[in-house]
């Protein structure tokens, strides 16, 4: 006579699902954004942080340098470049904070699945994140400076941009994370090796508010391209070795 | 304890012969430029000390790779010690080129592509000092190292790269009458030999003071095993 | 069957060796109790079983596969708890079980899912956060997480570590049930008392190597509390 638990315990049918490897990749990655956009539903931790800094930050700017329908476009597109910059580090930090702290970082290496899966995963989620409050900041920005930043060109530049971002924060919050000096390493590792994606992107972003034709502005988002691509290769390489013990 | 090797004192020996030798030339030998006067001789030690500096970053990647592939602290030895000497000689670049930019364009700094790309190269290297610092567990800090200094070195062609974008689609006035001016100016061909033996020299110095830093972080690891052979 | 297989594996920090060598077998169904004082490497050694660290010399095989270089598949059979409970407290129980239920690849989620609360005890509180649980909870879900998909290996690292007696309790009684139909534990403690009655065998790990290992049928109770003070006096 078999216990409640030894038939819990002793399931007939294949407890694992047998799948190809691809798909296994697929579900884990997808496991994991779901699992971040989720928590952070719940407790709104990262965006609000990153949210209310971004617009302190523009706040500030307001003080600083005079921001209105006059101001070139260079200027408006540097500024909400630094914003990005600054409050990505902020989601960026928090969002591995959360796996080092409670040690779940060991439960996500646990999984069966390529090392990779986890960190295309976060790139995704912090990309996710990161999106959400850009997407905001615009008309917000328009508004209080009465500025037209509705522009589909400007948005494929925060798109590219934001990728080649997230792809090296992630992997460096990685580590900054298990320094003592964790909060304030993260920005001193990313920004020197970021320079790339900011030039091009204020520079494509500006080109786009000044209407200025494609040849003036394709060869930014080709760095842009590049950028994004290379490090995304090197990020995969890279990651495994991180993580490791 | 291992005594210096014997090629070390030998190289130590011809450094320094080079080195008073390079200065020789340049003071001495080289023809003083006819628009920028003496000054101008800031430039051979100037390149040669940028020339270093980009050589060092370079060590310090292969190191890194080289690391991760095989495990053995020696690679994370070498890699600190490429990380250091490049600090000082991108430094030097930098204080150099300030010299130089002074008198001939009237500014202590210009954003050359070239120059900015130094500068960001000594932040990163800045920045893996203080990652390394913050990490106790000594494995740890050398594979962190490593992936950094990887990193690191493949972002730098692309700054330089989005840097020179910068300034040919938008030439910065920077209160000199010369936009995009980068010094240049015609070579003759005993300037040119003063310039490749700089190189050259400084790239012995580079090896030369390696050895030595290579040498004195496996001391040092030494003196970690024996503290612990007797503490235990 | 032997299930782990370990062979003088070396393992450093720094120049500190921390594992000298060490030899280790467990075959299929044994339960073994891994004792130790603090320091001793305990931690270390369950880490690279559960392929979260590599050795730097030796090799380790479980359950026929080779770490590091297999370690993808050999987790596929692991089953870890360590003291930490690696769940997200903005989640509730029940999300925690489905998203390293997806991790893991587990079939017929949501059933197994409502099993293994109800194994652990806690189906009546599927739906509350995880910040909410005592430390007992959470290391009742944690035993959930690791027996979720199955697996024919666990690995324990000091479970009962912040466990009042009742949680304790609660604690042995499902690790009774985990430990049954054949499954292969090892377990970490410092304590001896806590696995008296759970382990069919009982090793001792000192300075890197394992200097004793004792089946319960072998000994006495009382005479094994005092062969380990005397095995760590020795060591």
């Amino acid at each position: 006579m078999k216990s409640r638990a030894e038939e819990i315990l002793t399931t007939e049918q294949p407890v694992q699902g047998r799948t190809s490897i691809l798909s296994d990749y697929m579900r884990a990655l997808s496991a994991v954004v779901w699992k971040d956009l989720a928590a952070e539903l719940r407790s709104r931790e990262l965006f609000s942080a990153m949210m209310v800094f971004a617009l302190l930050v523009i706040l500030i700017f307001n003080f600083a340098l005079e921001l209105d329908a006059a101001t070139r476009s260079s200027v408006t597109s540097g500024v909400l470049w630094v914003t990005f910059a600054f409050a990505g580090t902020l989601g960026l930090n928090r969002s591995m904070a959360i796996e080092k702290d409670r040690g779940c970082l060991d439960g996500l290496l646990l999984a069966p699945v390529d090392r990779s899966a986890i960190y295309f995963g976060k790139v995704i989620g912090n990309l996710i994140f990161m999106f959400i409050v850009e997407v905001i900041i615009l008309p917000v920005y328009s508004v209080l400076y009465n500025t037209n930043l509705f522009n589909p060109g400007l948005l494929l530049v925060i798109l590219l941009g934001s990728i080649g971002y997230v792809v090296v924060g992630t992997l460096l919050s990685t580590m900054a994370v298990q320094a003592r000096t964790r909060d304030i390493l993260l920005p001193i590792l990313l920004f020197p090796v970021m320079i790339p994606i900011f030039i091009a992107s204020v520079k494509a972003s500006s080109g786009f508010l000044d209407g200025l034709e494609m040849e003036m502005i394709s060869p930014w988002l080709n760095l842009l391209l590049v950028y994004d691509v290379i490090f995304t290769a090197v990020a995969f390489m890279l990651f495994d070795y991180i993580v490791e013990e | 304890m291992e005594s210096k090797p014997r090629l070390l004192s030998i190289l130590d020996v011809v450094t320094a012969l080079m080195l008073l030798a390079a200065t020789a030339l340049v003071f001495f030998y080289a023809p003083v430029e006819a628009v920028m006067g003496q000054v101008q001789k800031v430039f051979y030690f100037h390149v040669a000390s940028g020339w270093v500096g980009m050589l060092s970053f370079m060590t310090a990647a292969a190191a890194g790779i080289i690391y991760l592939m095989r495990g053995s602290s020696n690679w994370d030895i070498v890699g600190v010690a490429a990380v250091e000497i490049g600090i000082a000689f991108s430094f030097i670049n930098i204080v150099t080129g300030s010299i130089w930019a002074r008198p001939i364009w009237n500014t202590w700094w210009t954003w050359d592509p070239r120059l900015t790309t130094a500068t960001i190269m000594l932040l990163i290297y800045l920045a893996y000092l203080m990652l390394r610092s913050g990490i106790e567990d000594p494995n740890r800090r050398a594979r962190f190292g490593a992936v950094y200094a990887i990193v690191g070195f493949v972002s730098v062609p692309l700054t330089f790269f989005s840097a020179r974008l910068f300034r040919t689609i938008h030439p910065v006035v920077i209160g000199s009458n010369q936009p995009g001016a980068e010094g240049s100016f015609d070579m003759t061909p005993l300037m040119l030999q003063v310039f490749l033996f700089s190189l050259l020299t400084f790239t012995v110095v580079y090896a030369d003071l390696l050895w030595h830093r290579i040498r004195l972080g496996k001391l040092a690891e030494k003196v970690e095993q024996l503290k612990l052979k007797t503490m235990s | 069957m032997k299930m782990i297989e370990v062979r003088k594996l070396v393992k450093r920090f720094g120049l500190k060796t921390v594992l000298r060598g060490l030899d280790f077998e467990v075959q299929q169904g044994e339960f073994v109790a891994l004792l130790g004082p603090n320091g001793a490497g305990k931690t270390t050694f369950l880490r690279i079983l559960a392929s979260l660290a590599r050795p730097a010399l030796g090799e380790v095989f479980i359950a026929g596969y080779r770490l590091p270089d297999q370690a993808s598949a050999v987790r596929r059979h692991l089953g870890v708890v360590s003291h930490q409970p690696l769940l997200y407290g903005d989640l509730t129980a029940e999300e925690n079980l489905q998203f390293f239920g997806r991790l893991y690849g587990v079939a017929n989620l949501n059933r197994r899912v409502q099993e293994v609360l109800e194994l652990v005890g806690l189906a009546g509180r599927r739906r509350d956060l995880v910040r909410t649980f005592s430390r007992g909870m959470q290391q009742r879900l944690a035993i959930g997480r690791a027996v979720l998909h199955d697996p024919q290996v666990m690995l324990f690292d000091e479970p009962h570590t912040g466990l009042d007696q009742d949680a304790s309790a609660m604690l042995d009684q499902v690790l009774r049930e985990v430990a049954a139909r054949g499954r292969t534990v090892v377990m970490t403690s410092h304590d001896l008392a806590r696995t008296a009655d759970l382990a069919s065998r009982f090793d001792i790990l000192s300075r890197g190597k394992i200097t004793a290992s004792v089946r319960r049928s072998e000994i006495d109770p009382d005479q094994l509390l005092a062969y380990y003070r005397q095995s760590l006096e020795k060591a």
